[in-house]
């Protein structure tokens, strides 16, 4: 089918997330069947409740869906395409002074990692940039804060470490040119090198 | 424990990089003054010999080096009443009609092919005594080093503190190409911005030039070949040498001020700490140790302490740390960002980059009473450093969107600006006194 297909983890693995209700609620997308627990992935994003998403620790938040307002923790598969698209996508931005990866580009990130985790003879540079702001040693350190961010998240979905190479150029090679917020924002960012 | 470069002894005399040659010069405006500043004459210096004399006008760069520190007000040649080039020709009252307090005259005499002698005299026009004669023996090319030296010797006797006009000052430039890509180079300049050099230049990213403490070497950091290192180089030489290319940051290089060890931020551990490396030994000693962001290394004048930035504790504030090891203890307390410390020659105070609402400014921070001062007023100003004698601040600042210097005196008073014709430049740090001074 074109459309995502959803898998969803058993309710022994929900718990954490808004628990109460273990009903599979009806719902177009998915097998009604439970997955075996080797096509189950544990995702590290979650619900929270009521709210439209939630930031977890880290600021990132998970999807809101029928199924997760009814209390499942589900992860959306990608279509092939929205897959590629992802891993099209070769940059992802940071909020100011931060280094969590947050928002759609979590699962830019995501699919980064499945993808090398899927492919262990590929290898990607991750380049951590920031912008032009503060202390230029001081962004090279934030600059691999942001990296290695990446890189952890990359490593979560099953990329060996060895695959991935980290380097920070701080404030050094702007993205874009200026002094504007729009600047600014263009410039905290990760790189995907492959 | 040994670092891979220098087990290597990997000298490397990098021709490809290394291009002594002359830099796009920077040009120095005084934007600020003091409103009262010491009423002196500089009198052009007599030529004693046959010919038509020296293209260099010596007495003109004492008078920018006393006009640039803002201190005094100089008496413009055309309103000057007589020409004299010694003591014995000199009629004070003349003078003290124009109100002027001090008079310095001179002559320059050839001591064969190349070579001068340079005599100077500074006198006190109401006492009608001298308060300093000279005579200094110097060669075409460091003529200017010659008029530098004077202007040091005038500001020393009229304000009681040493001068620095005969310092240098290193910085890093950022120019387009017009095939794409900017060159970034390092270059040393005079003090007055005459006789920029270019000492190193890459298309990758080239920063935090630190002066070895006697101003014959730099350390920098050079991401040539797609990653971080610091090398080590001979300004007059050219021969540098990698002192540190671990894996991830190899950052933020400090001279000791015995010159012996370089304090660095390395994160090969997994997160920045602060390391000293033995520069003979290779020996490589952590220092901090703490999961948070250490960097940005700074020597105290005695050695004892190394000032740095670390996020610890939430954002980023300075702390020091006892140079033979012990516990971090936090310095700056006011302000949600303070980092890259530099310390005032006398110890006595810190200066650094300080968010001030949305703005970066440079701040002063007092060790004593830790208070904060700003000093600046731009939005993006970074990488102060102290001029040797402490009287000034040179830090990099950006206007119309181009990266440019400045100077600021502690007091606040005295403001300069630095800029160059095309491309930024930026990190701009004063060298200590030269030695042969």
């Amino acid at each position: 089918m074109k459309s995502s297909i959803i898998k969803f983890l058993p309710a022994a693995a929900v718990a954490l997330a808004v628990g109460g209700c273990t009903t599979v609620p009806p719902f177009g997308g998915y097998d009604d069947e439970p997955m075996a627990a080797d096509q189950v992935e544990v995702v590290d994003q979650y619900y929270g409740g009521d709210s439209q998403y939630a930031a977890d620790a880290t600021g990132a938040y998970g999807y809101t869906s029928p199924i997760a307002a009814s209390g499942g923790v589900y992860e959306e598969y990608e279509s092939e395409e929205a897959i590629q698209e992802l891993l099209n996508t070769l940059t992802v931005y940071f909020g100011y002074d931060a280094a969590n990866v947050a928002g759609d580009f979590r699962n830019v990130v995501v699919a980064h990692g499945e993808y090398l985790a899927a492919n262990p003879d590929v290898t990607v540079t991750v380049e951590g940039h920031c912008d032009e702001r503060g202390s230029r040693e001081y962004n090279i350190a934030l600059g691999e804060r942001r990296a290695n961010s990446v890189k952890d998240l990359l490593v979560a979905q099953g990329a060996d470490e060895r695959q991935i190479v980290t380097i920070s150029y701080g404030e050094e090679r702007p993205a874009m040119e200026g002094s504007s917020e729009q600047a600014w924002s263009k410039n905290r960012r990760a790189e995907f090198l492959y | 424990m040994r670092l891979k470069g220098l087990s290597n002894t990997l000298l490397i005399l990098s021709l490809l990089l290394w291009n002594a040659q002359a830099a796009a010069a920077l040009t120095i405006e005084i934007t600020q003054t003091v409103d009262a500043g010491v009423p002196v004459a500089v009198v052009p210096f007599g030529w004693v010999g046959g010919g038509a004399g020296l293209e260099q006008d010596v007495a003109a760069v004492v008078r920018a080096d006393l006009d640039r520190s803002g201190r005094f007000k100089n008496l413009p040649v055309r309103k000057m009443v007589a020409f004299p080039q010694t003591g014995s020709e000199i009629d004070f009252d003349a003078w003290r009609r124009l109100n002027l307090d001090h008079l310095v005259v001179g002559q320059i005499r050839p001591l064969g092919a190349d070579r001068y002698q340079i005599r100077f005299q500074l006198f006190d026009v109401v006492r009608k005594e001298q308060l300093a004669g000279y005579k200094m023996n110097t060669t075409a090319r460091d003529l200017r080093t010659t008029a530098h030296r004077i202007a040091d010797i005038i500001f020393e006797k009229l304000t009681g503190h040493r001068g620095a006009f005969a310092t240098r000052v290193a910085y890093i430039t950022s120019i387009k190409q017009p095939g794409g890509g900017r060159e970034i180079a390092l270059n040393v300049a005079d003090a007055d911005g005459f006789n920029a050099q270019t000492i190193v230049s890459s298309p990758e990213p080239l920063m935090s030039p630190s002066w070895s403490p006697d101003g014959q070497r730099l350390a920098y950091v050079s991401f040539e070949g797609g990653k971080p290192g610091i090398y080590v180089q001979d300004i007059y030489s050219g021969k540098r040498q990698q002192v540190a290319s671990f894996p991830g940051i190899n950052g933020a290089p400090a001279w000791s001020p015995d010159g012996r060890r370089l304090a660095l931020t390395l994160s090969k551990d997994g997160d920045p700490d602060i390391y000293v490396l033995d520069l003979q030994t290779g020996q490589l000693r952590q220092l901090t140790d703490h999961y948070a962001i250490d960097t940005e290394p700074a020597w105290s004048p005695d050695g004892r302490w190394i000032a740095f930035t670390s996020d610890r504790g939430g954002g980023p504030q300075i702390y020091r740390i006892p140079s033979a090891g012990g516990e971090p203890e936090r310095l700056s307390f006011k302000g949600g960002y303070n980092a890259r410390p530099s310390f005032s020659p006398r110890g006595d105070a810190i200066t650094m980059v300080s968010r001030v609402g949305k703005q970066f400014r440079i701040g002063l921070l007092n060790l004593r009473t830790k208070a904060i001062r700003i000093l600046t007023e731009g939005a993006l100003d970074e990488s102060p450093s102290f001029a040797p004698n402490g009287s000034m601040i040179i830090y990099a600042t950006k206007v119309n969107g181009k990266g440019e210097l400045a100077a600021v005196s502690v007091d606040g008073r005295i403001r300069q600006r630095l800029a160059m014709q095309v491309g930024d430049v930026r990190e701009p740090i004063w060298s200590p006194y030269s030695k042969a001074q």
